[in-house]
């Protein structure tokens, strides 16, 4: 599948190679290699304290890399080259690049003092200098498309978990991203609201959104994800088709980790 | 069979209480009487006491002199607390900075000016000319552009304001701080994510925030240099407590004085009050709940509309 995406449009959505993360002197991630084609539904699935949340921080330099390197449609965020070297660029140039990188969070992290719309808008208007009207009406759009069309005016205390998180997706994707980013993003809610949150996704999926998605969520993996990426230790212990890691897994680890979570 | 469940339910019916009455709050209304004796009390005791001199706190209460010294007191406190918001919050920006140079120089300043007692720092800019007769602006190591007398710069005025903001923009910076702090990180982390840079997030997201936990300890800080503009009486500036000096050291009204100048306080202090309310509310939107009070009214109103 990699193979296909990269015959048919030259790039790959992410390219990770050889990417090391440390804090301090815990080594957090180590030699990730993973490729993401355009489209594709990638989830990422593993222990708690495996480095999922912070192989997708890495994506879009919320954290530094300390070895490797990481390409979003074959540019770099938050660095650019030179020759052997990758120098960091200012934060200005880092926040230009990473706004076609969406990233929806466990915790929702809405803006708590903005209404739903506004919450959209903000960055579009003030990022993207895009005319208050122009992003107010693709604003109102999406809420429609995450079934909040009616909630427009509501603060972020005044929605449910779930509500909470569908504006959160609404507000990524109003930066019109090339690439969305999930880290867990039904762990915070009680379990009759993951499945409103879950058919958003299924939704980006199926209109070829590329995405990468840290979950639990089994039989969502199952059904949507192309590739499932499991992690260990922070490492990619097994990649492959979904139905192959899920249901054959090679790796005695990926094995007891599935028993454990299904 | 069916009367006597008809009766049954005629008598359930009866069972349920026509209303829900919240408890008597016994403690405050004898809390109540008594401060309201006190009051009685010590108003009488006041009044009943000639020394009080109260026709001479009706003559001065409006009195042209003590007006003045009123206004100028404002102006001070206006002037040193919008200086000491501004230099607050570039102070507590830098302290968060990852800047360890601004780290520093703000970590300094806030210690200095917090340890040195104001009336202190009063005094020695008052007496700046004995340090630095002159002042002047020139080209590092170059020609000199200007030169002034120190005391046509450093007026009483100056001293006043200078003092005074030097010494509250330091509270003022650990006042931002806090509320900066305040914010949760995941906020930033969301603005960062949509490709806020850091002013904008700053501006945008985390001090409307910030503001929540700031409003409270920044009001209460004013109400402070209001209170604090008196110790410039020391560099003879005439705001309202000199202005009533100047006054009572002629015609030996000291108490009606102090008491007129007391009453003033008290109003700019209720103003301050008022005005902080209003603020609050512009900064909890967002913020869900409603007072006991309000909540109590609006659901017996909701009920009996249903019914
Ligand atoms: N900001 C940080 N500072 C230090 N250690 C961190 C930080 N964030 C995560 N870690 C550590 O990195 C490891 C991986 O964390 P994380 O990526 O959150 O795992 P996961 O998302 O798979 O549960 C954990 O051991 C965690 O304690
Ligand atoms: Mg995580």
């Amino acid at each position: 599948m990699i193979d296909l995406a990269e015959k048919s449009t030259g790039v790959a959505a992410v390219e990770i190679r050889g990417v090391h993360k440390l804090y301090g002197s815990l080594h957090v991630l180590h030699e990730m290699d993973l490729v993401v084609a355009p489209g594709e539904v990638v989830c990422l699935i593993g222990p708690s304290g495996s480095g999922k949340s912070t192989l997708l921080r890495c994506i879009n330099n919320l954290e530094k890399i300390q070895a490797g390197v990481i390409k979003v449609f074959g540019e770099l965020i938050g660095y650019r080259r030179a020759g052997e070297r990758l120098i960091e660029t200012t934060k200005r140039e880092t926040c230009r690049a990473r706004q076609h990188v969406g990233m929806v969070f466990q915790q929702f992290n809405l803006f708590s003092h903005l209404t739903a719309l506004q919450n959209l808008i903000e960055a579009p208007t003030r990022v993207q200098r895009l005319p208050r009207e122009k992003a107010t009406e693709y604003a109102k759009e999406l809420l429609g498309k995450v079934g909040l069309a009616d909630k427009h005016a509501s603060y972020p205390a005044q929605l449910s978990g779930g509500q909470q998180q569908r504006v959160a997706i609404a507000r990524a994707l109003c930066m019109r991203p090339k690439l969305m980013l999930f880290d867990e993003p039904t762990s915070a809610l009680d379990p009759e609201l993951v499945g409103e949150v879950l058919d958003v996704l299924r939704d980006l999926a199926n209109n070829e959104m590329t995405m990468m998605v840290v979950t639990h969520e089994i039989g969502f993996a199952r059904q949507v994800a192309d590739t499932v990426v499991f992690m260990d230790e922070g490492r990619i212990v097994e990649q492959g088709p979904a139905a192959q890691v899920l249901d054959s897994p090679r790796h005695e680890r990926t094995k007891r980790f599935l028993e454990r979570v299904s | 069979m069916t009367v006597i469940s008809d009766a049954m339910t005629a008598r359930d019916k009866n069972d349920i209480p026509s209303r829900i009455v919240p408890r008597s709050k016994y403690g405050t209304w004898i809390a109540g009487a008594l401060v309201v004796l006190f009051v009685f009390l010590a108003l009488r005791s006041a009044f009943a006491n000639d020394n009080f001199a109260w026709p001479a706190f009706g003559r001065y209460l409006f009195s042209e002199s003590i007006l003045l010294g009123l206004v100028r007191t404002i102006e001070l406190a206006l002037i040193a607390m919008a200086l000491s918001i501004l230099a607050g919050m570039a102070l507590a920006m830098m302290r968060q900075s990852s800047n360890r140079v601004l780290n520093a120089v703000a970590g300094t300043y806030i210690w200095l000016f917090r340890a040195v007692p104001l009336l202190v720092l009063l005094l020695l800019l008052y007496n700046l000319a004995a340090l630095y007769p002159e002042i002047s602006l020139s080209v590092p190591f170059g020609p000199i552009l200007f030169t002034m007398e120190t005391n046509t710069v450093i007026t009483v005025a100056g001293a006043a304001i200078i003092g005074l903001a030097l010494h509250e923009s330091a509270y003022c910076a650990e006042i931002f701080r806090a509320g900066l702090v305040s914010v949760d990180h995941g906020q930033r982390e969301a603005a960062e994510a949509l490709g806020m840079s850091s002013w904008l997030m700053t501006r945008r997201i985390v001090l409307p925030q910030a503001m929540r936990a700031i409003v409270p300890p920044l009001t209460n800080q004013f109400v402070s240099v209001v209170k604090t503009t008196s110790i410039v009486s020391v560099i003879s500036m005439p705001e309202l407590l000199y202005s009533a000096q100047i006054i009572y050291a002629r015609t030996y009204e000291t108490i009606p004085l102090l008491l007129v100048v007391t009453f003033w306080y008290l109003v700019l202090t209720a103003v301050l009050t008022v005005a902080q309310h209003y603020v609050e509310k512009r900064f909890n939107r967002g913020r869900a709940g409603l007072s006991d009070y309000t909540a109590r009214k609006l659901s017996r109103l909701t009920l009996e509309a249903g019914k």
